[in-house]
C-alpha cells in the first residue's frame, strides 16, 4: 500500500511497488496529462513535481513516493491560470503539445527556485525536456513572461504563484 | 474551448439515411483545382456525415440553436495549426469572430477527401487544399443565414449586413445566427456564392490565438495514447528485429507468468502481449521466448548499403532532366569540380510513440488513432478506415475512425502499420485494446527518411558562372512501395524515370546552367522508407545548396550574390534571398569567431531562404542565430507561419547535428534518445522569421522550413573553418 499526496489530495493505492509513477498516474488514476515519451528518463515528457522537485515519473517506482507530495500538470491550477500556463498561452508555445506538460512542470520548478531566471538558467533547467516541434524559442520567451506574471502576482496580492488552485 | 478533443462526437458517418441536408453540394470548387492543385471534391455523391446539428449546410460547418458554431476539421492537428487555420477560413466568410468558433476532428469520410479521394494530412497541403472550399463553405452558410433573416423581416437581403455572428438590418434590428439556424436549414443551398475581397479580410492574415493551445497547457488535450474507453487493455508487440524477418516460433509461457498479462496473440507483424496496463504488457513482451527467421538480409550494414548506392550510380541511373549537352561541356577541357555527398537514414521520432486503440464488436470496428491518413477508398491500400476494416475482418462501412490530437506526425503517421496491427489484434481479443509502442520499437520499426548518395560534377565558364552541372542520385524509392496502387499521374512520373519524391529539389533545381543532367538510380533494399518532413527536399536541398556554394567559392564570388545572379528567372527565390540577406545584415562582418552561411529552397509551393550564424566550440558546431524569410503566398495566420518556420528549422537542425540511423546485422542500431539525439534547449538557436508574402496562391508551411537549414549551417562552417561538410550529420575534423 502506497500513501502519498497527489495534487493536494491524499491517496492510498494498492499497486505493484515497482510500477513507475508515470503509469500509475496514467493508467490507475487516469491522469493522462503526464506523457510517456522514452521510458528511460531522456526526454522529460513524464516530468512531475515530487516534493517540489522536477522528477521523471517514468524512472520513479511508485514505492519511492511513499509519503511524498506529487504534483502533476492537472494540479497546477483548476482552469489553466497558473502564471506559467498563462504565459504558455500568451506566447502560444504549444505546437503538437505532447511534451508541453513536462515542459510546463520543469518551468514551474525552475521559477520556484529562480524567480527571475537568466537564459543560462533556462538552458540548464530545460535541457532535459525534448520538444520535437522546436518550440524552444517560444518556451524561452514564455518563461521570461511567466517570471514577470509571477512577480506581478506577488506584488499584487502577496499570494505567490498559486493560480486559482 | 468546449468541444471534445478526441473528436469523438464527430465520428458518425453518413449511413443513417439521407436527411435533406445530405444531398447538398459541398466544397464548391470553381476552378480551385486549376490554381491550387488537388482540392476537395465537388461532392454531390458522398454527401455530408450525419449530424444532429440544427444547420449543417456542408460537411465543414455546424451551427446549433444554442449558438455553438463548430468547424469540422478534416485534417489532422499535429502542431502545424490546422485546427486554427481551417476554422479561420470559414469564420472569415461566415462573419463570426474566431472566439465564437470551436472545432472537432472530422470522421473518416469521403466528404473530407481531396479530388483523388484521400483524406490525408501531408505534403504541406492543408491550407492549399482548403483555401477555396472552406471559404466557400463559410460564404454559403452566411448567404443562407442572411436569406433567412430577410424572410423573417420581410426585407430585401441586400439591406442586411452580416457581422460578428449576427444579421443586422439597416434599422438596427438584429438576429443572431443561433436564432436563424433553423430557418436557414430549410433553404436550398446556393451555388457560386461570391467570396469576400481579400482587402476586406478581418480574420485571414491575422495572428489569432490557436484554438488548441489552452487544452495543451492543462493536460486536457487527448492524444492517441490517452484515448479510448475506460478499461481498455494495453498490448505491446514484439516485431522482427531484422528487416524482412519472420516469426518462426514462440513460447508464451514466460510472458503469461508476468502478473497482469492476460493473453499472448500471434499477429501478422509479430507477437502481441495483452495485459491490464503498459508495464505488465512490456514486461510480458520482454519475457517472450521468440525465435525469428531472420531472412536473407541479416548481414546488411551501412557499408553494403552505400556500396550499392555507389555501384548503382556507376551503372547509370535514369535521366530525370537533361538540358543542353553536359558531356560536351565537360569535354571542353575546363577543370571539373567534383563532389560526393551522403545522407543517412533518419527516424521520425515523434514525441508520442506510435499507438492505436481498436475495438471490434458486433461486426463493427471502432478505431481511435493519432493518424495523418483517415480515408482512401480505392488507392494505396486505403486509409486508416479501410486498413482497419480489412485487418479486423469487417466492412469499411462498419468501421469508424476517431482522430485524436497527434503528438507529432512528420510523415510517420501517414503510414497505417500501427492501425492495421491494432485492428487485427482487436479482432482476435475481447474488448477494446490499445497497442502502445515502446520508444525502442518506435525507433527500430519506422519508415525512415531514405539514405542517399549524390555525385556532382560541374564546370565553370570564364566568368565563373556554371556552364554544366551533373547530379547523380542513388537511394531507395518511397513511392515504389505505393505502386502499383499509386495515382496514375504519379505512377506515370515514376515510370518515366523521375521518382518524384527522390528527385524533388534536384531535378528542378532553379539555378540557370545551360547544360544540366540529373539522374536517379533506384536501389532496392529491405529498409522501410517513408515520408519524413519535407521528404526528398530534406536531402536534395542540402546537396544542391552545398554544391552551388562550392561553385560560388570556386568562382571567388559572394554566395548570396552568386545565387542571386543565377536566379534571374525566379523572382520568388530572389525575393526571399534578398529579404533574408537584409534582415541578417549579410555582408556585414560576423562577430569574432563566427561565420554566416546562406541557403534557399522552394518546396511545397513556398520559398524559404535562411542564414545561419555559427561557431565551433570544443570541435562541435554551435548554431547561434538563424534568420529565415518565407514567401508562402497568401498568409492565413502569420504567427503560425513563423512557428512552423522555427519548427522546421529545429527539425532540420536536429538532423544536421545529430541525426543518423545506422544499419548493422540487418537491423537498426539506435534505440532511444540516448543514441538518437534530439536538439535540446541549450543547443537551440535564436530564430528570426520574416514573412515576405507575394500574395500568390497559398503554399505549404509545415515542411518548407526544414530543407534550407542544414546547408545554411554547413556553408557557414566552410567559411569559418575551410571544412566542406559533405556528409550528415556534421562531423568536424
Amino acid at each position: 500500500m502506497v500513501k502519498f499526496t497527489l495534487n493536494g489530495e491524499p491517496w492510498e493505492l494498492d499497486v505493484p511497488s515497482a510500477n513507475p509513477l508515470l503509469w500509475v498516474l496514467r493508467e490507475s488514476l487516469e491522469l493522462t496529462g503526464t506523457k510517456f515519451g522514452c521510458g528511460i528518463g531522456q526526454c522529460g515528457a513524464c516530468m512531475v513535481l515530487v516534493n517540489g522537485q522536477p522528477t521523471r515519473s517514468c524512472q520513479m517506482p511508485i514505492s519511492a513516493v511513499q509519503g511524498a507530495e506529487v504534483m502533476t500538470i492537472e494540479g497546477l491550477s483548476r482552469h489553466g491560470t497558473h502564471p506559467v500556463q498563462q504565459a504558455w498561452v500568451e506566447e502560444q508555445v504549444p505546437q503538437c503539445g505532447y511534451c508541453q506538460s513536462g515542459q510546463i512542470v520543469s518551468a514551474v520548478a525552475l521559477l520556484a527556485a529562480k524567480p527571475n531566471p537568466t537564459d543560462e538558467d533556462i538552458d540548464g533547467a530545460m535541457s532535459g525536456n525534448v520538444c520535437r516541434c522546436g518550440t524552444y524559442t517560444a518556451i524561452r520567451r514564455a518563461i521570461h513572461r511567466a517570471a514577470d506574471l509571477q512577480a506581478e502576482a506577488i506584488a499584487t496580492d502577496g499570494a505567490g504563484a498559486g493560480g486559482d488552485r | 474551448m468546449s468541444e471534445r478533443h478526441d473528436g469523438s462526437t464527430g465520428a458518425e458517418n453518413g449511413s443513417k439515411g439521407l436527411s435533406r441536408r445530405t444531398f447538398v453540394k459541398i466544397g464548391v470548387v470553381a476552378g480551385a483545382g486549376l490554381t491550387l492543385g488537388v482540392s476537395y471534391k465537388v461532392m454531390a455523391g458522398p454527401g455530408v456525415p450525419a449530424t444532429d446539428a440544427t444547420f449543417a449546410p456542408n460537411a465543414f460547418l455546424r451551427i446549433d440553436a444554442d449558438g455553438s458554431i463548430t468547424v469540422m476539421v478534416g485534417k489532422s492537428e499535429m502542431g502545424q495549426g490546422v485546427a486554427t487555420a481551417l476554422p479561420q477560413l470559414i469564420a472569415e466568410e461566415l462573419e463570426v469572430p474566431l472566439s465564437q468558433v470551436s472545432f472537432q476532428f472530422a470522421p473518416a469520410h469521403p466528404a473530407y477527401g481531396t479530388g483523388i479521394g484521400m483524406q490525408v494530412t501531408g505534403g504541406s497541403t492543408s491550407v492549399v487544399q482548403s483555401w477555396q472550399p472552406l471559404r466557400e463553405a463559410g460564404a454559403t452558410a452566411r448567404w443562407m443565414l442572411r436569406e433567412a433573416a430577410a424572410q423573417r423581416w420581410g426585407v430585401p437581403a441586400d439591406q442586411i449586413q452580416m457581422r460578428e455572428g449576427k444579421a443586422i438590418h439597416a434599422d438596427n434590428s438584429e438576429l443572431t445566427y443561433a436564432e436563424l439556424a433553423s430557418a436557414a436549414a430549410l433553404l436550398d443551398v446556393p451555388e457560386d456564392v461570391p467570396l469576400k475581397d481579400s482587402a476586406d479580410f478581418r480574420i485571414i492574415g491575422t495572428s489569432v490565438p490557436r484554438l488548441d493551445v489552452p487544452a495543451k497547457t492543462t493536460g486536457e488535450a487527448v492524444f492517441g495514447i490517452d484515448a479510448g474507453p475506460s478499461g481498455t487493455r494495453v498490448a505491446v508487440v514484439a516485431r522482427s528485429p531484422v528487416f524482412g524477418g519472420t516469426l518462426r516460433s514462440f513460447d508464451p509461457t514466460p510472458a503469461l507468468a508476468v502478473a497482469g498479462v492476460d493473453e499472448v496473440v500471434e499477429l501478422e507483424s509479430g507477437v502481441a502481449v495483452v495485459a491490464d496496463g503498459y508495464v505488465a504488457a512490456k514486461a510480458g513482451r520482454d519475457a517472450l521466448a521468440i525465435e525469428w527467421d531472420e531472412g536473407v538480409w541479416n548481414d546488411l550494414d551501412d557499408a553494403e548499403i552505400f556500396g550499392r548506392f555507389e555501384a548503382a550510380v556507376r551503372e547509370g541511373g535514369k535521366s530525370t532532366r537533361d538540358d543542353g549537352d553536359v558531356d560536351a561541356a565537360f569535354a571542353a577541357g575546363r577543370e571539373l569540380i567534383r563532389a560526393t555527398y551522403t545522407l543517412p537514414y533518419l527516424a521520425h521520432a515523434t514525441m508520442e510513440p506510435m499507438n492505436c486503440t481498436a475495438w471490434v464488436r458486433d461486426g463493427r470496428c471502432t478505431v481511435w488513432a493519432p493518424t495523418q491518413f483517415q480515408n482512401a477508398p480505392n488507392i494505396v491500400g486505403g486509409g486508416a478506415r479501410q486498413v482497419a476494416a480489412k485487418a479486423a475482418g469487417v466492412g469499411a462501412d462498419s468501421t469508424e475512425v476517431h482522430t485524436t490530437f497527434l503528438g507529432g506526425g512528420f510523415g510517420r503517421r501517414a503510414e497505417r502499420d500501427y492501425v492495421r496491427e491494432a485492428a487485427e489484434l482487436a479482432g482476435k481479443v475481447d474488448g477494446p485494446v490499445k497497442v502502445v509502442w515502446s520508444r525502442e520499437e518506435d525507433m527500430q520499426h519506422d519508415f525512415y527518411r531514405p539514405a542517399s548518395y549524390h555525385e556532382f560534377a560541374a564546370v565553370l565558364g570564364a566568368n565563373g558562372m556554371p556552364e554544366a552541372w551533373r547530379h547523380r542520385i542513388a537511394s531507395q524509392s518511397i513511392l515504389q512501395r505505393m505502386v502499383p496502387g499509386w495515382v496514375p499521374g504519379f505512377a506515370a512520373n515514376w515510370a518515366g524515370n523521375s521518382d518524384p519524391t527522390s528527385t524533388e529539389g534536384a531535378r528542378n533545381q532553379p539555378y540557370h546552367v545551360p547544360n544540366i543532367n540529373v539522374s536517379y538510380a533506384k536501389v532496392d533494399l529491405p529498409i522501410p522508407v517513408g515520408f519524413w518532413r519535407s521528404v526528398g527536399h530534406s536531402s536534395n536541398a542540402f546537396v544542391v545548396e552545398s554544391f552551388i556554394d562550392e561553385l560560388a567559392h570556386a568562382a571567388g564570388r559572394d554566395p548570396y550574390e552568386y545565387r542571386r545572379d543565377l536566379l534571374k528567372g525566379h523572382p520568388r527565390h530572389r525575393a526571399v534571398l534578398d529579404a533574408v540577406a537584409e534582415t541578417s545584415k549579410w555582408g556585414s562582418p560576423a562577430p569574432e569567431g563566427r561565420a554566416r552561411g546562406i541557403a534557399v529552397a522552394e518546396s511545397f509551393g513556398s520559398f524559404v531562404a535562411q542564414v545561419a550564424e555559427v561557431s565551433v566550440e570544443n570541435a562541435q558546431p554551435r548554431v547561434h542565430q538563424v534568420w529565415c524569410a518565407i514567401d508562402c503566398g497568401v498568409v492565413v495566420n502569420p504567427a503560425i507561419v513563423s512557428a512552423q518556420m522555427e519548427s522546421g528549422i529545429v527539425y532540420g537542425l536536429t538532423a544536421a547535428l545529430h541525426g543518423r540511423i545506422n544499419i548493422q546485422g540487418g537491423r537498426v542500431v539506435q534505440s532511444n534518445f540516448h543514441d538518437y539525439q534530439m536538439l535540446r534547449m541549450r543547443e537551440a538557436p535564436d530564430i528570426e522569421v520574416v514573412l515576405a508574402p507575394s500574395g500568390e496562391a497559398p503554399g505549404g508551411v509545415g515542411e518548407p522550413g526544414t530543407p534550407p537549414i542544414a546547408p545554411a549551417v554547413t556553408n557557414a562552417l566552410f567559411v569559418l573553418t575551410g571544412q566542406r561538410i559533405r556528409e550528415l550529420p556534421i562531423q568536424m575534423t
